[in-house]
């Protein structure tokens, strides 16, 4: 038997609080064997960051590890001194983080980053330094490599940027690559090549990668092996293709259970076809929004042309009574513009939205029957509940601004009854946001968008700022919502499996357009525009387990 | 971090047994009561807070009533009987008058221009703020642009030119009555820019959140978002830009008036002590100096103490 | 490069065109200028006569004009209390106050830079606890106190500076400097340093700041997990990074030691033009105190100008970004 590349045994990662002391990590052991991929999995709070830290030698103080051991190729690293350990760091464990827009020095060219970073660990001279970054950029998929080592690093897209980490991460020929979340910042049709380039790059240089996310359907397409991780400690280990079909641990179970999939599962019903737009209850009509490019300040009083940016271009859909229409896009496509004027926070440049017949925009009688009729449920649960207001409150708002309670106690009575319905106490009421988690968060904003008795919601991006068992809850708590209210909902999601587990119609929006839309399950089983197949085939699914 | 010590779906344990401000509250006790600095700053500022306000009722002289003043008091060294035979602890002035006494005065009046302008700047810089950063656009524009000039020039240097201006403004019967209304005027116009550009910025931050967007939704009229939303989440920078401004205008009321265009002598404060004192610093008389020097240097500096202790409390990644 | 630079220009002339309106609606309507000019044996004739030559019956407008038109050509008129062109008044002391400025923001800025870079890379060490300790109890002293503390100590007590003038100058025809006699170099070093400390310590708060804020960036962890030395980490990645924020401030800052120097000034009576304002205020001299407006603000300009080039030159995302606005 071979020697792992990485061994951690019993590792503990502790943050002193005050007068209590937090564990990151407890107990955690497993290992990597050479050229191995091994996916690192778990929701927030799992300790597989810190885990990834550990190695690597970058905790944050006061954390530390408190206990446990780490080996590299079987020689100790966790208790060496600093400088040895930044002699590792680089030359013999790579690193890639989240976020390629703030990984790289912004001042500096990325040939500059990358001939640094080379000439720190091997004796090349700066002719040879170069030519091998060169040829690294060319392998990560840079075109033109050679032209582009002078370029800073805003002058490259996100996807590009994170190939030039990667390329950074490896270019001392490390023997193991951690991939911090590598692809979680990016869209998906840049995640599927990054995956790529990652696996390839490791595999051509003999690195093993430790690939840490939380995105199981990331796991199922990349890694060998996985190891899944609960508060801080490994729940399972084992081949992906085990875990995924068949979990052993009740946590693991739930978690597999709980994460959507594009695929069209054997228990659902086929949502029937959309009837024709004309008597829908939201219409939505050649909705157009330009905005004005730069210029800001007193520039905007001199005159002058104005550069303007089409974001949302000539997009028609429309909503039946008590139905879910899902609205997909990548980030820019212009979804959110759209959820913006449909609520009627934006302006449209041009175009028309109804809802049950009244125009919203057009002033007077259409903004009121909005303020009535439409709600929104926003991405973030921390930035949607106002940190200063207490529950009640909260909830109390939209009745009190529209006039559909006025005493205290019809209003108390009514926010109990609504906290009943998302399935919390009603006792919270007199709590701050701050004292509830994500999940619950999001059950209080949905618990405010009902407050105003709406017919109709708009939800952007309701779940993707929350864990995959959590998700699982809200989707479920919305889906009840709507049958017991008969609510129509507009999803706007860049998850497609969520968008196909909940909605009877689906618009796909890319660059503003709306290039395809019709029924759910025509969408996703016979695309039709170009973009769509695209989008399909790069989604990340647990279902295609390698 | 984004790893957080608890689970998602489980509530979150209560604080034992009290209410709401258990959490926050107990955060910036804790930083308190850990912070011993702090503590003796905050007690060093109370005392002399206690000392200006109370000084009618427990100064032991009345420094400015002529008919208690005795020329043959004058120049007494601090700890001893003076001619007259009476006791002066920290000593007297040139005219006989109890250092300790018009210290006591004189902190009086340091404090209430120091809290008065502070006031002025911060209602005034909050609001403007506030209207910057919810409207943007030309609003924004003009407000920051004014703000951004006065901010590069020193404050007293504005304060300076209000106070002078004002001077030519007044009649010269009013002037004296006016003078102490004209400082507070000058200090407060001269800081409220530091309070506009960042309640300007916070305001902006919190605009782009949810929270204020659900508002719009059901549209809350932009007056009460502003007042009810933003600005609750915008005073915790408030509350330490105006402790520290409440030092920096100590600070320059003391400067204005050694510049001899503060206050009138007739109402001396800790800086028109300052200018008298200098006057016999060189002939040994320091103590008409000094005393007055140390009680606004500590007024000062435990302010801004307190302040910056505010500042790391309310903003733990600082650290 | 070209278009920035003139519509900073262009900004720079508006800003200067709003001061030039407050300093004339100062010099205008603050006090009489004619009664001001001409004392109290004068006759009703005189004063006529006098508002004529002034201009004072033109349309406000014109008279803002020609207010413009002649600070261009570097007239603000007679001082009241000295009786002499304003104009003049402010060149003789000019060298004496750039030439306190200029010593005293060079210890200010090098000083602060070089604390600010100490205390950023070594947070929990004692020194750093002792410098920011320091540094605010230099914040919480005001600037006379200083400069009276040191008079005190270095001219009372040990006898070894002057305690006030700028010494023996020598004339260079169009500048009058102190750099070049040895009581002129003696008489500097009090008024430098009680100037530089307040800017000093602000300077280097700033630096500690930023580069505490740089430290914990994600290209600062990624260049330590891509190994670099921690040398090149602190000195190549984070320094250069702190600086361009620090750049701005610190150059406004500096900007702001001219203005500063009034106080200083007095207390040393330093014969340069922050003690001709002070002067002026305390009479309400308009003229002197409208022109020290403008003079201020054109230091500022032009301060703001360079710095703004600066920022040009380090931040290559400006460089690109520049036709799309900051």
């Amino acid at each position: 038997m071979t020697e792992p590349v990485l061994s951690i045994k019993d590792l503990v990662v502790e943050f002193p609080f005050r007068n209590d002391v937090f564990r990151a990590v407890s107990g955690v052991s497993f290992d990597i064997m050479p050229g191995e991929v091994v996916g690192v999995v778990g929701e927030s709070g799992a300790g597989k960051s810190m885990t990834g830290s550990a190695v690597i030698g970058l905790i944050e103080p006061p954390g530390h590890i408190a206990s446990g051991e780490i080996r590299l190729k079987g020689e100790r690293i966790d208790n060496l001194p600093e400088e040895a350990k930044a002699k590792l760091r680089g030359r013999r464990i790579g690193m890639v983080f989240q976020d390629p827009l703030t990984s790289l020095n912004p001042l500096y060219t990325i040939g500059e980053q990358l001939i640094e970073t080379i000439r720190t660990h091997l004796p090349l001279n700066e002719a040879e330094a170069r030519q091998k970054a060169i040829d690294l950029l060319t392998e990560a998929g840079i075109p033109k490599a050679a032209e582009r080592m002078e370029s800073y690093p805003h002058q490259f897209s996100g996807g590009m940027r994170q190939r030039v980490v990667i390329a950074l991460a490896i270019a001392a020929e490390p023997e193991l690559i951690i991939a911090d979340e590598p692809t979680s910042a990016l869209d998906v049709s840049v995640q599927a090549q990054i995956i790529k380039v990652l696996k390839k790059l490791c595999a051509n240089h003999g690195a093993a990668v430790m690939l840490i996310t939380h995105d199981m359907g990331v796991i199922a397409q990349t890694a060998d092996r996985m190891v899944v991780m609960h508060q801080g400690t490994v729940v399972e280990t084992g081949t992906v293709g085990d875990i995924i079909r068949r979990p052993q641990e009740p946590y693991t179970i739930k978690l597999i259970n709980s994460i959507p999939t594009i695929q069209r599962q054997a228990g659902d019903v086929a949502p029937e076809a959309a009837a024709n737009d004309d008597g829908a209850y939201v219409q939505v009509k050649h909705l157009v929004r330009d905005f004005e490019i730069g210029g800001g300040g007193f520039l905007k009083l001199l005159p002058g042309k104005v550069e303007m940016f089409r974001a949302v271009n000539d997009v028609s859909f429309a909503i039946e009574k008590g139905k879910t229409f899902g609205l997909v896009g990548e980030s820019g496509s212009g979804k959110s513009t759209c959820a913006k004027m449909i609520v009627g926070l934006l302006r449209p440049s041009s175009g028309q939205i109804t809802v049950d017949g009244h125009d919203i925009w057009a002033g007077g009688a259409g903004h009121k029957e909005r303020r009535k009729r439409v709600q929104m449920i926003f991405q973030d649960p921390y930035a949607s509940l106002n940190p200063r207001w207490r529950v009640a409150d909260i909830i109390a708002e939209p009745m009190r601004t529209l006039g559909l309670a006025r005493n205290r106690t019809e209003v108390d009575h009514r926010v109990a009854e609504l906290l009943t319905r998302v399935r919390l106490d009603p006792s919270v009421m007199r709590k701050f946001p701050h004292e509830f988690s994500g999940g619950q968060r999001q059950r209080i904003a949905i618990a405010r968008a009902l407050s105003s008795q709406p017919e109709f919601i708009v939800c952007d991006e309701p779940t993707s700022a929350l864990d995959v068992s959590v998700q699982a809850q809200v989707l479920d708590l919305m889906q009840e919502l709507q049958d017991e209210f008969g609510l129509t909902y507009l999803l706007i999601s860049h998850n497609l499996a969520v968008v196909r587990q909940m909605s009877s119609a689906v618009g796909v929006l890319h660059n503003g357009v709306l290039v395809e839309k019709g029924p759910t399950d025509a969408i996703f089983d016979n695309p039709q525009a170009d973009y769509t197949k695209m989008l399909l085939d790069a989604v990340p699914d647990i279902s295609r387990v390698a | 971090m984004t790893d957080l010590p608890h689970s998602p779906e489980q509530p979150v344990v209560a604080a034992k047994t009290s209410r709401w401000r258990t959490f926050l509250k107990s955060d910036i006790v804790w930083s308190y009561r850990h912070s011993p600095v702090t503590i003796v700053a905050s007690i060093v500022a109370l005392v002399l807070i206690l000392m200006a306000v109370l000084a009618p009722w427990i100064a032991p002289y009345n420094p400015f009533n002529p008919a208690t003043l005795n020329l043959m008091d004058g120049f007494t060294p601090p700890n001893s009987n003076s001619f007259a035979g009476r006791y002066f602890i920290l000593g007297t002035d040139n005219q006989g008058r109890d250092v300790l006494s018009t210290i006591m005065y004189g902190s009086r009046v340091s404090l209430f221009v120091g809290f008065s302008a502070t006031l002025f700047a911060m209602v005034m810089g909050v609001g403007l703020g506030l209207v910057a950063g919810y409207l943007g656009g030309i609003w924004d524009a003009v407000i920051m642009r004014v703000a951004d000039v006065q901010l590069s020039f020193p404050a007293i240097l504005i304060a300076l030119l209000i106070f002078g201006v004002a001077r030519g403004l007044i009649p010269p019967n009013q002037q004296e009555g006016a003078a102490i209304w004209v400082l507070i005027l000058a200090i407060g116009l001269a800081n409220w820019a530091q309070f506009a550009r960042t309640v300007r910025g916070a305001t902006m931050v919190e605009r782009q959140k949810d929270y204020v967007s659900a508002a719009r939704i059901l549209g809350v009229n932009p007056f009460i978002i502003l007042l009810r939303h933003v600005l609750p989440n915008v005073m915790g920078p408030v509350l330490v830009i105006g402790t520290i401004g409440l030092a920096l205008a100590i600070i320059e009321e003391a400067t204005l008036s050694y510049l001899g265009v503060g206050v009138p002598p007739t109402q001396p404060s800790l800086g028109t002590l300052i200018r008298i004192g200098q006057q016999f610093l060189f002939s040994g008389e320091w103590w008409i100096l000094l005393f007055p020097a140390v009680t606004l240097v500590l007024l000062a500096l435990s302010v801004n103490l307190l302040g910056d202790w505010l500042r790391d409390a309310l903003n733990p990644k600082l650290r | 490069m070209l278009a920035f630079i003139a519509r900073r220009l262009f900004q720079s002339v508006i800003v200067m065109l709003a001061v030039a309106f407050i300093a004339f609606m100062v010099f205008r309507y603050v006090g009489d200028p004619v009664s001001s000019m001409l004392g109290q044996d004068s006759t009703l004739a005189d004063h006529a006569a006098l508002r004529e030559r002034l201009g004072l019956n033109e349309p406000f407008y014109i008279q803002f004009f020609s207010f413009v038109g002649n600070a261009l050509q570097g007239q603000f008129g007679i001082s009241y209390r000295l009786q002499q062109p304003v104009s003049q008044l402010i060149m003789e002391r000019l060298p004496a106050t750039i030439e306190l400025a200029f010593a005293s923001a060079s210890i200010a800025l090098v000083l602060g830079v070089v604390l600010g870079i100490y205390t950023a890379l070594r947070p929990r060490a004692f020194s750093t606890g002792v410098i920011m300790t320091a540094s605010l109890i230099g914040v919480s002293l005001p600037t006379f106190l200083i400069g009276i503390g040191l008079i005190y100590v270095f001219a009372v007590e040990l006898k070894v500076l002057p305690s006030f003038g700028r010494g023996e100058v020598v004339d260079l025809g169009w500048w009058r400097t102190g750099f070049l006699t040895e009581s002129g170099l003696r008489s500097i070093i009090l008024p430098a340093i009680t100037l530089s400390l307040f800017q000093l310590t602000l300077i280097m708060r700033l630096v500690r700041a930023e580069m505490l804020e740089v430290l914990r960036t994600d290209y600062i962890r990624f260049a330590k997990a891509r190994g670099l030395s921690q040398r090149a980490i602190n000195f190549g990645h984070a320094l250069k990074n702190t600086m361009v924020p620090v750049i701005t401030i610190t150059g406004l800052q500096l900007g702001s030691v001219i203005a500063f120097a009034i106080i200083t000034e007095t207390v040393f009576q330093w014969p340069g033009v922050g003690s001709l304002f002070v002067n002026s205020v305390a009479v309400v001299d308009v003229p002197v105190m409208a022109a020290y407006l403008v003079f201020v603000a054109l230091v500022f300009v032009v301060i703001n100008l360079i710095v703004d080039i600066l920022y040009f030159i380090v931040d290559p995302r400006l460089r690109d970004g520049a036709k799309s606005g900051r």
